[in-house]
């Protein structure tokens, strides 16, 4: 489970930046069959947690409702250097961590 | 059969059985997202294409006005579909480090609907703002 992350690499603080995620996961809806008639099991992005410096500061609960490859555009005030931490969890259990660095200047 | 009637019907009949939902009323949509606390539209904007060719992926924004400060921020957004089958599309929490409670996505829509955005702020107010949608062709159909 890739993903692309857009995080500026540096702000000055207290700016308020953009965060941009583009996450590689087919959210299969449970509602698809597969060429032998068999339905494809639901498994989509249940959580998907943004988190500053250990700090929480955005959390996604997502569901088939949310296409495919899911993106998210969403913002933080940078605060101070350090490192945004991305993680997600799946319908199977499957988790992924992404870390983008920030570096904030005054 | 006018063209615009033909493809409304082509739409509708594109859906797979499974995936077919009865429409929900707005009432019961905003209830599941506020537990039954009265919502009142406003300071939300939602926006969403009046247009959708392709319901598989259709780009969704939503802005709630907030100064996204400790004592007066936004807590959460819900996304409600009318007609999808997972009513509770999509909620995001957020707080005063989000500086400004801003939203965007791409959702999925089985069908031409109404779209909700919830907002549930500090002091426990519930806002929301309604987008309509019209789906040529749906999500949820075998090749999504």
């Amino acid at each position: 489970m890739a993903a692309r992350i857009q995080v500026p690499a540096e702000a000055r603080r207290g700016e308020v930046i953009e965060i941009r995620l583009l996450v590689r996961h087919p959210m299969e809806t449970g509602y698809r069959v597969n060429e032998r008639g068999q339905t494809i099991a639901r498994n989509a992005i249940r959580t998907l947690t943004c988190t500053y410096n250990g700090v929480e500061v955005f959390r996604a609960e997502l569901s088939p409702g949310i296409a495919a490859n899911p993106y998210l555009q969403f913002t933080t005030v940078a605060e101070s250097s350090g490192t945004l931490e991305f993680v997600w969890v799946d319908d199977a259990g499957e988790r992924a961590v992404e870390r983008a660095a920030i570096r904030v200047v005054e | 059969m006018k063209r615009r009637e033909f493809l409304a019907a082509l739409a509708g009949a594109a859906i797979s059985p499974a995936a077919l939902a009865q429409s929900v009323p707005l009432e019961r949509l905003l209830e599941s997202a506020t537990r039954g606390a009265p919502a009142r539209p406003g300071r939300v904007k939602l926006e969403l294409p009046v247009l959708a060719e392709n319901g598989n992926a259709v780009p969704m924004k939503v802005t709630v006005e907030s100064p996204m400060t400790a004592a007066d921020h936004v807590k959460a957004i819900h996304l409600l579909s009318e007609r999808n089958p997972v009513r509770n599309m999509a909620t995001f929490h957020l707080g005063p480090r989000a500086g400004r409670a801003v939203v965007a996505s791409r959702v999925r829509l089985a069908g031409s609907q109404r779209v909700v955005a919830v907002a549930e702020l500090s002091d426990g107010s519930f806002w929301y703002d309604v987008a309509e949608v019209n789906v040529t062709a749906s999500a949820c159909m075998d090749e999504s």
